[in-house]
């Protein structure tokens, strides 16, 4: 069984990848720099919170992707929703992905419309199992000073 | 997080004194990280998910020092509610902060020219709550 440094560099390199792949930006260290004695669980609460929302706003924005006449207005609105949270929890490609849809949204491409959602479900997707896997490992950890977290 | 109501309170141990911040936001992530951050300032806090319910509070309850909102929401946005608390006579002294995930130089301003005490892009950080601390209503 590994000890407690080894899992937390194990934890400090899945966090690395995460941000040499371009998955999460520094605003995911903000918010483990928010964790604290008095909300043990912030990241995971918000990482939580964030799935639901943008499960949610990506059914949205599939219904309206099949409705006719699409509505690019309302579109954009749920992006602009979706972009929002994913730039708070420092989800990078989703938040990049989200820019590029409103783009093509605000043309009424709607081809490029399509092929954005489709990046933007296959990010979420990986996004969510990454983080699952880290947020796994970071309960096994437990609570660790801020320096060793980062793996400096 | 929230209660049914779509509101939650943090009581601090010397609740008369404690700066009390009114943080309005439609999005659950926005709303946790915001309030995360007042509470770290030591601030009490109670977020919203709602202009309405930012005013159905502020009726109840106008001890407040600062109210923190989203300028994007249903219903009624950030401006309109930045609009209510100025024309109000018992509301009017509470700074209003805006945030926005978007950089518009005319919204901006347009919240300036209302009366907004401070205009914050999101993702919101730590330093933009320092810079804060001075502007809260006494």
């Amino acid at each position: 069984m590994e000890n407690a440094s080894g899992l937390q560099r194990q934890l400090a390199r899945m966090k690395k990848d995460l941000f040499d792949q371009g998955y999460l930006d520094e605003q995911f260290d903000q918010l483990e720099e928010l964790q604290d004695e008095s909300s043990p669980n912030f990241v995971e609460e918000v990482v939580t919170l964030f799935f639901r929302d943008s499960s949610r706003l990506m059914a949205n924005i599939d219904d309206a992707l099949q409705q006719c006449p699409r509505d690019f207005h309302r579109l954009d609105n749920f992006l602009h929703r979706l972009k929002g949270s994913a730039s708070s929890i420092g989800a990078a490609k989703m938040k990049n992905e989200c820019t590029s849809f409103r783009e093509f949204c605000s043309e009424g491409n709607l081809d490029g419309c399509l092929r954005s959602f489709q990046k933007v479900k296959n990010d979420h997707t990986i996004l969510r199992q990454k983080l699952e896997n880290y947020l796994q490992l970071l309960r096994q950890v437990g609570p660790v000073d801020k320096a060793s977290r980062s793996g400096s | 997080m929230s209660s049914p109501r779509g509101g939650d309170k943090e009581g601090g141990r010397d609740g008369e004194r404690q700066i009390h911040v009114l943080a309005v936001d439609d999005s659950s992530v926005d709303r946790a990280v915001i309030a995360k951050l007042l509470r770290s300032s030591k601030y009490r806090v109670t977020a919203v998910d709602s202009a309405k319910k930012a005013l159905e509070l502020l009726g109840t309850e106008p001890n407040v020092n600062m109210i923190i909102t989203d300028y994007s929401m249903p219903e009624m946005t950030g401006y309109e509610l930045l609009k209510r608390v100025k024309e109000s006579p018992t509301l009017r002294e509470i700074p209003v902060v805006i945030m926005s995930s978007e950089n518009d130089p005319d919204k901006i301003n347009r919240c300036l020219e209302e009366g907004a005490e401070d205009f914050l892009l999101k993702p919101v950080r730590p330093s933009d709550v320092s810079r804060l601390c001075g502007r809260m209503r006494s």
